[in-house]
C-alpha cells in the first residue's frame, strides 16, 4: 500500500490547477516546489552522507545566474585584455548548462572542502556561499551586481530544429516544476538505493569502519556533493526564469536556512521528508499571512525548528512511520533506510 | 606611506572588537563546542541595547556600555539554559541547528522591534577627529580601541588567574574529573556561554555607535567571528586576539589597495585557506572538532 503513497501525492498534485483558480496560492505552489527541489538536494548531502552544507544556496544561485546569463547574453572584459562577447541562447540550454556547471561548483568544492569535517566542513561551505554572493554583487559588469538580472525570459522547452514553446504564467509554470520535481526524485530514489546510496550512509553512520570495508570515502562524498549541486543548479534556473528577475541577495544564507529547516522538520535520510518539510514550510505564510507580519512568521519557523529538534529529533516523515508500524521498540535510532520501499 | 599609516590606525580601532567578538567565541565554539550562530545576534543585541539606552532612553553613553555587557551576559545565561542544557549530549549538528532556529528567532525580533532602516547613535565625543601627523582618527574610535583592550585585559585575567577561569578551564580540559574536583559543571556551562556572549554584546556595543546598527549586522559578524576563531586556533584566546588583528588588517588593506567591494570577503578567504592548508589554525595546540 506505501508504495503507492509517492504515485498519489503526484496524481494528486498534477490536478491542483485544474480547480485552484487563485492565482496567489498557485503562485506560492510553485516557489515552494522550487524550494522543495532545493531542500531535496540538500538532503542527499545532510541526510544520506551527513555532511551539513551551509553553502547549498550558492549552487542554487550559480545555476539562477548561469541559466538567465546565458539566455540574457552577456559582455565582459576579461583582466582588462580579453573580451568576452556572448549572444543569447534558447533557456533550455541554459537550464542544462545550469545543471552541469553548478555540478562542476559541487565537484569543487567537494574536493576541497571534505578534508575537513563537522563544523569546519560546515562553515567552509558558508563561506563559499559568501564570497560567492561577494562576486555576484561587485562583478557589475556581469551580474549588473545589485541592481539586478531584469527581463530574463520565461522558461523555454524545445529541440534545435524542431522549434521551442515558451512556458509563460502560472500553470506553465507549476507543471514545469512538477515535472522536474519528479524528476529530481527518481533520480535521488535510484541513487540512494544503489549501492552507492549503501555507501554513503556506511559513511555516515560509522566513517572508520566505512573505510575499514574498503569504501572511498571521499569519492563518495564527492559524487554526493555533485549529483546535490546539480540539482540545486536545476531548481535555481526554475526559479531564475520563473521569476525573471534576480539578484545577488539570492546567495543570502536565509535561503540555505530555508532548505534546512524543510529537510530537518520533514525528516533527514528519508526520500519523502524535504517534500513533507517543504508542503509544511510553503504552506504556513498561505495560513498565517492574514495576522502575522514575515518577521513573526520566520520567528514562527525558527521555533517550530528548535521544537521539531527536540520533539522528533528525526523529524516527521519517521515518526509518521513509526506511528504507522507502531514499532517503538525501534524508535531510538532508526536507520535512514528509504523510506518509500522499505518492503 | 600616509595612507598606509592610516590603514594600520584603522586595522587597530577594528582589530580590538574583532578580538572581542573572536575571544567570545573562541570560549563557545572552540572550548564548549557549539556552534554558536546566535554570536553575531548577541553582537547586534548589544548594538541595539547601547541605541535604546542612549537615544531612546537618554541615559549617558559612557553608562550604555556596562549596561548593554551585562544585558548581554543574561541573555547568554538565558540561551544556555533553555536551548543547550537540555540538549546536553547531543552531537554537534544537532546543537548547531538548535542555534540556527535560535538565530532566526533573534535576528526577526530584532527587526520587529526596531524595523529595518539602519539606526544611529549620538556619542558625547566631538565631531573633530584626532590628527597625529598623516593619521586622523575620531575620539570615539580611540575610546572603542581602549575599551576592547581593557575588556581584552580583563578576560585574560577572568580565565588565567581566578577561581571561575581555572574550574572553566578545568572542566573543558577534564568533565568528569573537574566534576569529581567538586566544581559544578553544569553552572560552569552556563557561565562560559554568558561570559562569551557578553563579549560579543561588547564587541556590538562599542563598534555599533561607530557605524549603523541594523538588524542583519549580527550575520556577518557570526562568520568573522569564526574566520577570528579558525585562524587563531580553537580554545586559544592568544590565538584569538592576534587573529582579531590579523583579519582587521587583511580587509583594510584588500579594501584600500585590492577592492572595497571585497572588504567582506577577506575572511571567508581566510576562512577557507587556513582550513585548507593548515586546519588547526596558526596558533593551535593539536585540536579537533565534530
Amino acid at each position: 500500500m506505501r508504495r503507492f503513497v509517492p504515485y498519489i501525492v503526484v496524481l494528486f498534485l498534477a490536478c491542483v490547477p485544474l480547480w485552484l483558480g487563485d492565482p496567489y496560492i498557485l503562485n506560492a505552489f510553485i516557489t515552494t516546489g522550487i524550494f522543495t527541489i532545493g531542500a531535496m538536494s540538500l538532503n542527499l548531502l545532510l541526510g544520506y552522507t551527513g555532511q551539513l552544507s551551509l553553502g547549498h544556496v550558492a549552487f542554487f544561485g550559480i545555476g539562477a545566474y548561469v541559466s538567465a546569463l546565458t539566455s540574457l547574453g552577456f559582455d565582459v572584459e576579461l583582466f582588462e585584455r580579453f573580451h568576452v562577447v556572448h549572444e543569447p541562447w534558447p533557456v533550455v540550454y541554459g537550464f542544462v548548462l545550469a545543471i552541469v556547471f553548478a555540478g562542476l561548483c559541487g565537484y569543487l568544492v567537494g574536493k576541497l572542502s571534505f578534508r575537513v569535517r563537522g563544523a569546519y566542513f560546515v562553515i567552509v561551505t558558508i563561506s563559499f556561499a559568501e564570497v560567492v554572493r561577494l562576486v555576484a554583487l561587485n562583478w557589475v559588469d556581469l551580474t549588473q551586481g545589485p541592481l539586478a538580472l531584469t527581463n530574463i525570459p520565461p522558461f523555454t522547452l524545445g529541440l534545435p530544429g524542431i522549434g521551442y514553446v515558451n512556458v509563460y504564467g502560472k500553470i506553465g509554470n507549476y507543471y514545469l516544476v512538477l515535472g522536474v520535481g519528479v524528476i529530481a526524485y527518481i533520480v535521488i530514489k535510484h541513487l540512494v538505493e544503489s549501492r552507492i546510496g549503501r555507501a554513503m550512509v556506511a559513511l555516515k553512520e560509522n566513517e572508520s569502519v566505512a573505510v575499514s570495508v574498503g569504501i572511498n570515502v571521499t569519492r563518495y562524498l564527492v559524487l554526493a556533493a555533485v549529483v546535490s549541486a546539480a540539482i540545486a543548479g536545476a531548481s535555481g534556473s526554475l526559479y531564475a526564469h520563473y521569476l525573471r528577475i534576480i539578484d545577488p541577495d539570492i546567495f543570502l544564507f536565509l535561503y540555505t536556512v530555508t532548505m534546512v529547516i524543510m529537510v530537518i522538520t520533514g525528516g533527514k535520510g528519508t526520500l519523502a521528508g524535504p517534500v513533507v518539510g517543504g508542503a509544511l514550510f510553503g504552506a504556513t505564510p498561505v495560513i498565517v499571512r492574514s495576522f502575522a507580519a514575515p518577521e513573526v512568521q520566520w520567528i514562527l519557523y525558527g521555533a517550530f525548528m528548535i521544537a521539531i529538534i527536540f520533539v522528533l529529533p528525526q523529524g516527521i516523515v519517521p515518526a509518521l512511520e513509526r506511528w504507522l508500524a507502531r514499532a517503538p521498540a525501534k524508535a531510538e535510532r532508526i536507520a535512514p533506510q528509504p523510506s518509500v520501499s522499505a518492503e | 606611506m600616509s595612507e598606509f599609516l592610516q590603514h594600520i590606525a584603522n586595522t587597530l580601532i577594528l582589530g580590538g572588537t574583532y578580538a572581542l567578538l573572536g575571544i567570545g567565541l573562541t570560549l563557545i565554539f572552540g572550548i564548549m563546542k557549539v556552534v554558536n550562530f546566535t554570536h553575531g545576534e548577541l553582537y547586534t543585541f548589544g548594538a541595539y541595547f547601547v541605541f535604546l539606552v542612549v537615544s531612546v532612553l537618554g541615559l549617558n553613553f559612557l553608562l550604555a556600555i556596562p549596561v548593554a555587557i551585562l544585558a548581554g551576559l543574561l541573555l547568554g545565561g538565558v540561551i544556555e539554559l533553555l536551548l543547550l542544557r537540555p540538549m546536553r549530549g547531543a552531537d554537534i549538528d544537532t546543537t548547531m541547528l538548535v542555534m540556527i532556529g535560535a538565530m532566526i528567532v533573534m535576528q526577526n525580533s530584532e527587526q520587529l522591534v526596531w524595523g529595518g532602516v539602519a539606526k544611529s547613535v549620538s556619542t558625547p565625543f566631538p565631531e573633530t577627529p584626532l590628527v597625529i601627523g598623516p593619521v586622523s582618527v575620531s575620539y570615539l574610535r580611540v575610546f572603542v580601541l581602549a575599551m576592547a583592550l581593557l575588556l581584552i585585559a580583563a578576560t585574560y585575567i577572568l580565565i588565567n588567574r581566578t577561581k571561575l577561569g581555572k574550574a572553566v578551564r578545568a572542566t573543558f580540559q577534564d568533565r568528569d574529573t573537574a566534576s569529581l574536583m567538586g566544581v559544578n559543571v553544569q553552572a560552569i556551562y552556563t557561565a562560559t556561554f554568558a561570559i562569551g556572549s557578553s563579549l560579543a554584546a561588547a564587541a556590538g556595543a562599542l563598534l555599533g555607535p561607530a557605524y549603523v546598527i541594523s538588524p542583519h549586522m549580527g550575520d556577518i559578524a557570526s562568520l568573522k567571528a569564526f574566520a577570528i576563531v579558525i585562524l587563531g586556533g580553537l580554545g586559544n584566546i592568544t590565538g584569538a586576539t592576534i587573529g582579531g588583528f590579523i583579519l582587521a588588517l587583511a580587509e583594510e588593506l584588500g579594501a584600500g589597495y585590492v577592492s572595497s567591494g571585497y572588504r567582506d570577503a577577506m575572511g571567508f578567504l581566510i576562512i577557507i585557506a587556513v582550513l585548507l592548508i593548515k586546519p588547526t589554525g596558526l596558533f593551535a595546540r593539536a585540536e579537533r572538532i565534530g
